[in-house]
């Protein structure tokens, strides 16, 4: 046949990313958005109930440890700092555990279209990202009503925010994709995040680390999740929270953890992008 | 035609999927068994698949269950990556595999119209855009904030497909997704096809339904074991399907009656039919027959003990046990004669195939011819055929015929008088 030559390139099969990188941030939002949709339509509260679960635990934490054994006895603002802990954590354990399972809940979709697959994962953390944005108003109105004072470093914020979302996003991948194949990836990942929750400065503050073990506390902020954290506890509530370089005792420092962070990212990525043509076979 | 760029074009594509055995699923396994390799089936769903569809052209792609059709299409669609070989697409694809990917029952019309279009590849503001002709063609104008829960299924077929008719691509593939909905959507359906082949889009349409290969397609492929069997035109195409489809359908009915069929047997023993079987115009064994043209049946008998005059027979009905055909040499001049202990004879019936299309049972029988009929061997039911075809008529048998209309002269001229 003579119009052989003039034959486009063949196609690729399914990938991780797509051609077209607005179709992906389409689909992702699509899906997040119906996901969001979906969880509060027909419960009369609504988004409140998104809200009331963080609190819930916030109380009791709060009730524990400010009455019961007083870890944040000197810790300025401390029940904001624990709030702010809470909700950071419910996002990142929402998204990467709700990813986990994401491909095959999504199963139908997989099988029956062709659309890039980074897409379900996105989605989940796209969906997190929906709550965490509107818990983290509510953490402003506490920490005003609690006496916090609007700084400049509020600025830092929004860059934390993408920055915990970007390593979100990598974890994300990475458990979903291996999830595929590994099905046990589900219940590590849930005892993994409860370390996470412990080892982490969540419900007791830094200080009370550096005051034990200065080893300790540099060793977690080599943790990309407390990392953020703790910076933005440093820079949303206030001050006197110390920010990720001081307690690592160096600027420079600080390029571990946003090295491990990367590092994580683009290795989701990878692992993703290798499996995602096979992804609607193996499921 | 060949001066256009094909609007696919497969090219020696081969998909094999590997079916684990015991399938590893966990870390612990791998741990304790890093050297064990899975043990799989390599499931070969398609082999060296290779065909073009010219722009324009509405083409289908037929073949039985399990035959690679689904599989055909999701490599087609980018859903399945290939192993071999390498697919061409010159334009915008939209594949629909099934109606209504994505759709939420929780959530009412409108949000669904926007996720299924966005699957499909329209982006959100082009597909809110487009809600309200989505509606409209799917005639739910009223139920827009209903849950689809609450919709009835034929409803929500609607609503799939007015979505999909909204998505414009320039090819589209699109998976027996006809088999649903009533009549009068259905009409809609075809219409709206026939309406998308009109505006020179390509459609390749996976069906079981010859009747719509028949209606629509320009040319059509048929697929069996992952293989091509015949690219060509709709009717050849729908011939082999049938043919092959019955064949295969008939081998497997066979295999499941043999056993009850050869029980039930009367007779003396003196003689004993070893084998029948139905025969094509040009002898041949056949568990199929077409209508039409000569057909015959025919047994193999040993004798055990001499016998003299022997009667040979088959009676033939249909699946209601109707007797279509009772044939023998009852009346036969010369009569068969004398048979020796051991010898062997076959004997053969040829008739023209009057037979309407169905399943037909053969009763062959040896006897004593004198005062009545005393069975030597009888085997009920021994072999059965399929008939196939086209049916064109309720009878038992389709008798040739001629219809001759007369009208009589001048005896309506009275009654049309009055108008």
């Amino acid at each position: 046949m003579s119009a052989r030559a003039e034959l486009g390139p063949p196609i690729k099969g399914p990938t991780a990313f797509g051609d077209d990188p607005r179709r992906l941030w389409n689909l992702a939002r699509t899906l997040a958005v119906s996901d969001f949709k979906l969880r509060f339509f027909g419960s009369a509260l609504g988004y409140l109930w998104q809200l009331v679960r963080p609190l819930l635990l916030f109380g009791v934490l709060y009730v524990v440890f400010t009455e019961i054994v007083r870890l944040g006895g000197d810790v300025e603002l401390y029940p904001v700092a624990l709030l702010l802990g809470v909700v950071v954590f419910t996002f990142f354990s929402e998204a990467t555990g709700g990813a986990v399972t994401s491909l095959l809940d999504r199963e139908a979709l997989i099988r029956k279209v062709e659309f890039p697959r980074l897409a379900v994962p996105l989605a989940t953390v796209l969906t997190a990202l929906f709550n965490v944005t509107l818990n983290l108003v509510a953490v402003v109105v506490f920490l005003l009503l609690a006496g916090g004072e609007v700084r400049l470093s509020w600025l830092e914020l929004p860059l934390l925010v993408a920055a915990l979302a970007v390593f979100t996003a990598g974890v994300s991948m990475l458990l979903s994709a291996l999830f595929v194949r590994y099905r046990d990836v589900k219940p590590i990942w849930e005892v993994a995040l409860q370390l996470l929750f412990y080892g982490t400065p969540i419900f007791y503050p830094i200080a009370v680390v550096i005051d034990r073990s200065e080893i300790a506390a540099k060793l977690m902020m080599l943790n990309p999740f407390a990392a953020i954290l703790q910076q933005s506890r440093h820079a949303l509530i206030a001050p006197s929270h110390p920010s990720v370089p001081e307690v690592l005792g160096s600027d420079w420092l600080v390029l571990a953890p946003v090295a491990l962070g990367a590092a994580v990212v683009v290795l989701g990525y990878g692992v993703f992008s290798r499996r995602a043509p096979r992804i609607a076979e193996q499921l | 035609m060949s001066a256009r760029v094909p609007a696919v074009v497969v090219d020696s594509v081969s998909k094999t999927f590997e079916l684990p055995h015991e399938r590893v699923h966990t870390l612990k396994e791998r741990a304790l068994h890093p050297l064990r390799r899975t043990r799989t089936d390599s499931l070969h769903a398609l082999r060296d698949v290779s065909f073009d569809v010219q722009p324009g052209e509405f083409f289908g792609i037929v073949g039985r269950n399990g035959s690679g059709k689904s599989t055909l299409l999701k490599c087609l669609a980018g859903i399945y990556a290939t192993d071999e070989g390498r697919i061409h697409i010159d334009g915008r694809l939209s594949a629909f595999i099934e109606l209504g990917v994505g759709f939420s029952m929780d959530l009412p019309a409108r949000d669904n119209v926007v996720i299924n279009a966005t699957m499909l590849g329209l982006s959100p503001r082009e597909a809110r855009r487009r809600f309200e002709a989505v509606v409209e063609f799917a005639e739910l104008g009223e139920f827009v904030d209903l849950k689809l829960k609450n919709y009835s299924s034929g409803m929500l077929v609607r609503l799939a497909f007015a979505v999909m008719v909204q998505v414009d691509a320039d090819i589209l593939l699109i998976d027996e997704v006809l088999a649903v909905g009533d009549a009068a959507f259905q009409q809609k359906c075809f219409d709206e096809f026939v309406r998308i082949r009109d505006a020179g889009k390509t459609i390749l349409l996976v069906t079981h339904d010859m009747g719509a290969v028949h209606r629509f397609c320009d040319r059509a492929m048929l697929l069996e074991r992952g293989r091509v069997v015949t690219v060509d035109g709709p009717d050849t195409v729908g011939n082999r399907y049938l043919e092959m489809n019955f064949s295969v359908s008939a081998r497997e009915a066979a295999d499941h009656q043999r056993e009850p069929r050869s029980t039930e047997r009367m007779g003396d023993g003196a003689a004993s039919i070893l084998e029948c079987w139905f025969e094509n115009d040009a002898g041949a064994h056949v568990e199929v027959l077409p209508t039409g043209g000569r057909c015959g049946f025919g047994a193999r008998v040993r004798f055990a003990a001499p016998v003299a005059d022997p009667l040979f027979g088959v009676v033939l009905q249909n699946e209601r046990r109707e007797t279509i055909l009772a044939a023998s040499t009852l009346w036969s001049d010369p009569t068969p004669g004398h048979f020796a202990a051991g010898q062997e004879v076959t004997y053969r019936v040829t008739f023209d195939n009057l037979l309407v299309p169905g399943r037909y049972h053969a009763t062959p029988a040896v006897a004593r011819q004198g005062g009545g009929i005393a069975w030597i061997d009888r085997r009920e039911r021994m072999a059965d055929v399929l008939v196939a075809g086209q049916a064109r008529t309720d009878a038992v048998v389709d008798l040739p015929y001629a219809v001759k209309l007369d009208r009589v002269a001048d005896s309506a001229a009275p009654e049309e008088v009055p108008s």
